[in-house]
């Protein structure tokens, strides 16, 4: 049990993945103009996250193994996170109305986000059992919402800060990014694992 | 023909310039952020890119007519992981440092959002050739900026470039650039001093014109003159350095702006200069 609090700890804060890995960027930048949608994008990715890597578990150990196709695993997992966001989006909005409200927009952008596809390939990379794997998924991804959602925060007074002219929008952000990944670095002091 | 091989060479000068996916585009953050800490790694990334990019881009645009319109995002992505699994084994078998170095990040080539827009924004409405070249230019884009915030980010960051010391024994490093916080630091930093660069250009475009008008108006040995002029102006402008007497001609509507924020801006300007340069190098090559 301790174990895998000490795990989760770890990707939320010591090995984030936006801030340690760079995986999730490009929603990373793309979706933080404002506090609400950075925590429906968040939302979204926990969702999908933690659902995918409990089945692409049981596609990789117990399909791609077994018949050795090991080799086809980008393959198999981009399929069958593609289809899984597409079954999400289907079921949410025939009896989850309220959450597809929430979350529907952002579905769709999962399927291209390298987090999913990247906290599945090293799951395997580390070979989690189950648990672990699930478990993984879920922390990277409340690290990615926690890291979404401060950045979201900054961006939102940076838009009325002062700076010179050629840093407007995105280069400034960027900075602003570093300074953030910078703060998170200081988790790297924690010896967890 | 001999249009169209015009036509394709402006495309692919497009995909490495003007349209440059990672400082035009802003488009694949994350293997630009991950590989660049060194050259042979952002070399390895941008070329396996480059090569999954224009594979991808000639197959879709071949099958575009076959492809249903409601499955064409799974069936691209279909294509591009066939091939990145390609690229993923040969990299593995040949050059497996590069392998270990690169990490997850070559089969996460699939969802580059580069590719997967080259292939719905052209290769989908393109014929064959067109849209290999676009691969092409635009994978060569992409390498030529991560090559250029790789050398950046190794020769201030570890004083060696591909492995090789170049840095004089007294150079302290500056270790943060190498670190992953450095990445966002430098990119933004490279993302700016083009951005200003681009600005400029544009202004002094817009200036060369104007007194090109004035030029026509007035006789011929002014106008020579005036032309000598500008030629003085494009030569200053190929070293981007702030001119003061140029920035006030381009910006005459933006003379209600305080002399102090001038100021401050050619401060941070001078600060990146030194990366600016070092870009333009690098792409005139």
């Amino acid at each position: 049990m301790s174990d895998l609090f000490i795990l989760m700890l770890n990707c939320v804060l010591v090995e984030n993945f936006i801030f340690h890995k760079f995986l999730g960027c490009c929603p990373f930048m793309g979706v933080s103009n404002k506090p609400d949608n950075a925590i429906g994008m968040g939302l979204a990715v926990t969702f999908v996250m933690t659902l995918s890597s409990a089945v692409t578990y049981v596609v990789y150990h117990y399909i791609l193994v077994r018949f050795n196709l090991e080799y086809l695993q980008t393959i198999a997992f981009i399929l069958v996170i593609a289809a899984l966001v597409q079954f999400i989006e289907m079921f949410l909005r025939k009896f989850v109305p309220a959450l597809y409200n929430a979350l529907g927009i952002f579905l769709p952008l999962i399927t291209t986000n390298c987090a999913v596809l990247g906290s599945a390939l090293l799951e395997v990379e580390k070979g989690y059992n189950f648990i672990y794997s699930v478990v993984f998924g879920l922390s990277a991804a409340l690290g990615f919402t926690l890291a979404i959602v401060i950045f979201a925060g900054v961006r939102q007074r940076l838009e009325l800060a002062d700076c010179p002219k050629a840093f407007k929008g995105m280069p400034i952000a960027l900075v602003t990014a570093g300074l953030i990944a910078m703060a998170f670095s200081g988790f790297t002091g924690m010896s967890l694992s | 023909m001999r249009v169209k091989v015009k036509e394709l060479f402006s495309q692919l000068k497009s995909g490495l310039l003007d349209q440059n996916p990672t400082f035009v585009q802003l488009l694949g953050l994350c293997p630009t952020l991950a590989t660049t800490t060194s050259v042979p790694n952002a070399i390895g990334m941008g070329l396996a890119a480059t090569f999954v990019l224009t594979c991808s881009n000639g197959l879709i645009s071949l099958l575009r007519k076959f492809i249903p319109k409601e499955v064409r995002i799974a069936g691209y992505i279909v294509i591009i992981s066939g091939f990145v699994s390609m690229v993923q084994m040969i990299i593995k078998a040949y050059f497996p440092e590069l392998d270990k170095s690169l990490g997850v990040f070559i089969p996460l080539i699939v969802v580059n959002c580069i590719i997967l827009a080259r292939a719905e924004a052209y290769a989908s409405k393109n014929p064959v050739l067109p849209s290999l070249i676009d691969g092409v230019g635009m994978g060569l884009g992409f390498t030529v900026a991560l090559v250029i915030i790789a050398s950046v980010r190794e020769v201030l960051g570890a004083g060696t470039f591909g492995g090789i010391k170049i840095t004089p024994a007294g150079y302290e490093p500056i270790q943060m650039l190498i670190m992953p916080y450095g990445a966002f630091i430098t990119l933004g930093f490279l993302i700016a001093a083009v951005n200003f660069i681009r600005k400029n250009s544009e202004n002094i475009k817009k200036s060369k014109a104007d007194s090109e008008k004035e030029a026509s108006n007035e006789n011929s040995v002014l106008k020579q003159e005036s032309e000598e002029m500008e030629i003085n102006d494009t030569d200053s402008s190929g070293i981007v350095i702030v001119n003061p007497n140029k920035d006030s001609n381009a910006s005459d509507s933006e003379e209600s702006v305080s002399d102090k924020k001038d100021a401050d801006k050619s401060e941070t300007v001078s600060e990146i200069k030194d990366d600016g340069d070092d870009k333009e190098g690098e792409t005139d090559v």
